[in-house]
């Protein structure tokens, strides 16, 4: 069985992810998550268009802030047992919008810090097969020895 | 200041001390209310307008606050109003009855939010719903309220180079400011080692730098200028400005509760930057003129970016200013001198309320033990859920 991503058309799986975003035909602002077209409305006070195109998202941006969860956050979220600790990250796309993530498996915050290079990846949630994507920090060249 | 043309007077405030008493909401509302009108002097069968802050989570007579809170107290034919601005609520309440009293369509406007909240994190209302951000950033992402504080406070670290330390400050000073507060829930001194020691609940937060959620309600009684003066009230607080204003397009600054900005090129001020700004603009003042604040530190981090959005400093410059002591009372500029929400722990619909409480007892010269002495403008400031700003500017 394949898995299926926690949420239908926010991001595409696969070897080279990203998220899908919307796109004004009026106006060209980018929106994520991707709820504008069946809102029916582009939010932008000076554009009336009601019509969308499906965009894809830079896969890199840079971390724009972090955090992690050490206490189990509250339903809906679906946490695994026992509960383990994971990051948060808001991330800078190129588009000029922040996202909020959680980060790749096996990165905490000590991996992290304000801006950084991060990329889109998808994994399984922490507690069932279903697809997320997450923010992995971007390793360059020279530095993979600290890490 | 403010012409008495276009201010309104603060007659009474009164509070219902915050706790976790599992009482029912309306009556620390009527018990604040009381306090409010007898602090004025002001029977109830005089007030024309109860305009009640919402509480959504005591079912309907939370949703219905105003008429709840009129018919507890004795129906007398008043009007009512019920706001609701989550955090903001307060001052959006505020805002209603100073409007409804500048057009001349009320002389005696009675304020009132009260709360009874749960324990622990405040989470989303049941049900699943893919359409609402709030619910989606537990579903998806498992990101609580502590997470955007700590994400806030992180930039303060990684961009002005804030410490740990900075942050357990905050909560030093705003325990000492609360110590002989009597409407406070905490009331006891706490030392940097008793924050870091305390468990990390989102990095870099501790569990004493997050506020907790309490029992708790505050009431305030505007009444016009002609009412004032056939009361004989001899230089009284003012309400000179109140801003509730909402964000600009693109909002490209990350808010509870969305997963994500606006995308765009950022206005000249961000959404809390233009909160302050619409207020002083309104009072005729600027940052330079206020002698006291109230600021909402739903974490300790918060009140220094507070104190940064209302101008009271540069950018990144909070850090300094508390390090100097300037932000203590005795200082050049108290912020949180009853304590906070390091104090009172928050409860939604009183909140913004009982900063301008304080801040009316700051400026009359009775916050005993906790005096900003010869203080005369004060200006508070919050952000309510979804947009809504939350300023108020009192002076005397």
């Amino acid at each position: 069985m394949t898995a299926t991503p926690a949420i239908e058309g926010w991001f595409t799986v696969g070897d080279a992810p990203t998220l899908l975003g919307e796109r004004c035909t009026g106006c060209a602002t980018t929106y994520f998550p991707p709820t504008a077209a069946a809102a029916g409305f582009c939010r932008n006070p000076g554009c009336d268009s009601e019509t969308f195109e499906q965009v894809p998202l830079s896969r890199r941006g840079t971390v724009w802030s972090y955090t992690d969860a050490q206490y189990q956050p509250p339903p809906p979220y679906q946490a695994p047992e026992p509960f383990v600790p994971f990051a948060l990250a808001a991330v800078e796309l190129p588009e000029g919008m922040v996202v909020v993530g959680q980060v790749a498996q096996g990165y905490g915050t000590g991996d992290l810090r304000v801006g950084q290079e991060v990329e889109l990846v998808v994994e399984p949630e922490h507690a069932s097969e279903q697809l997320i994507y997450r923010w992995k920090p971007v390793i360059e060249l020279g530095e993979e020895a600290d890490q | 200041m403010s012409g008495s043309s276009t201010s309104t007077i603060i007659a009474g405030v009164g509070m219902h001390p915050w706790g976790k008493w599992g009482r029912p909401f309306v009556q620390y509302g009527v018990h604040a209310a009381r306090a409010a009108l007898a602090d004025a002097g002001i029977p109830w069968t005089d007030v024309d307008l109860v305009v009640g802050g919402e509480t959504v989570r005591n079912g309907y007579a939370g949703y219905v606050a105003g008429s709840t809170f009129a018919q507890a107290l004795g129906w007398n034919g008043a009007r009512i109003a019920t706001s609701y601005a989550a955090c903001a609520t307060g001052a959006q309440a505020i805002d209603t009855a100073r409007a409804r009293i500048l057009a001349g369509m009320s002389e005696v406007a009675l304020v009132v939010g009260a709360d009874t909240t749960p324990k622990g994190f405040l989470a989303p209302n049941a049900g699943e719903r893919w359409e609402d951000p709030d619910w989606l950033r537990f579903r998806l992402l498992g990101m609580t309220n502590p997470a955007y504080f700590a994400m806030y406070a992180r930039r303060r670290m990684d961009l002005y180079g804030a410490t740990q330390e900075d942050f357990a400050q905050v909560k030093v000073k705003n325990s000492r400011h609360g110590l002989t507060n009597p409407y406070a829930r905490y009331r006891k001194e706490v030392g940097v080692e008793d924050v870091m020691s305390s468990a990390v609940v989102s990095d870099p937060l501790h569990l004493l730098d997050i506020c907790a959620t309490s029992d708790g309600a505050a009431a305030v009684v505007l009444v016009s200028e002609a009412y004032a003066q056939r009361l004989g009230l001899a230089d009284p607080v003012r309400v000179a400005a109140v801003s509730t204003v909402t964000p600009t397009f693109p909002n490209t600054v990350l808010d509870m509760p969305m997963l994500s900005t606006d995308a765009g090129t950022p206005g000249d001020r961000t959404f809390k930057q233009s909160i302050g700004a619409a207020a002083y603009e309104e009072a005729g003042i600027g940052p330079e003129d206020v002698d006291v604040a109230e600021v909402y530190d739903l974490s300790t981090a918060l009140e220094l970016d507070w104190m940064e959005d209302l101008g009271l400093c540069k950018e990144g410059e909070a850090e300094s200013l508390l390090r100097a002591g300037e932000t203590t009372l005795g200082g050049r500029i108290p912020v949180n001198p009853s304590g906070g929400l390091a104090c009172f722990g928050e409860a939604v619909p009183a909140q913004a309320l009982a900063q301008v409480c304080e801040l009316t007892w700051q400026l009359r010269g009775q916050a005993e033990g906790r005096q900003v002495e010869g203080a005369r403008v004060g200006i508070t400031a919050n952000q309510g859920l979804f947009g809504h700003g939350s300023s108020v500017i009192v002076t005397r």
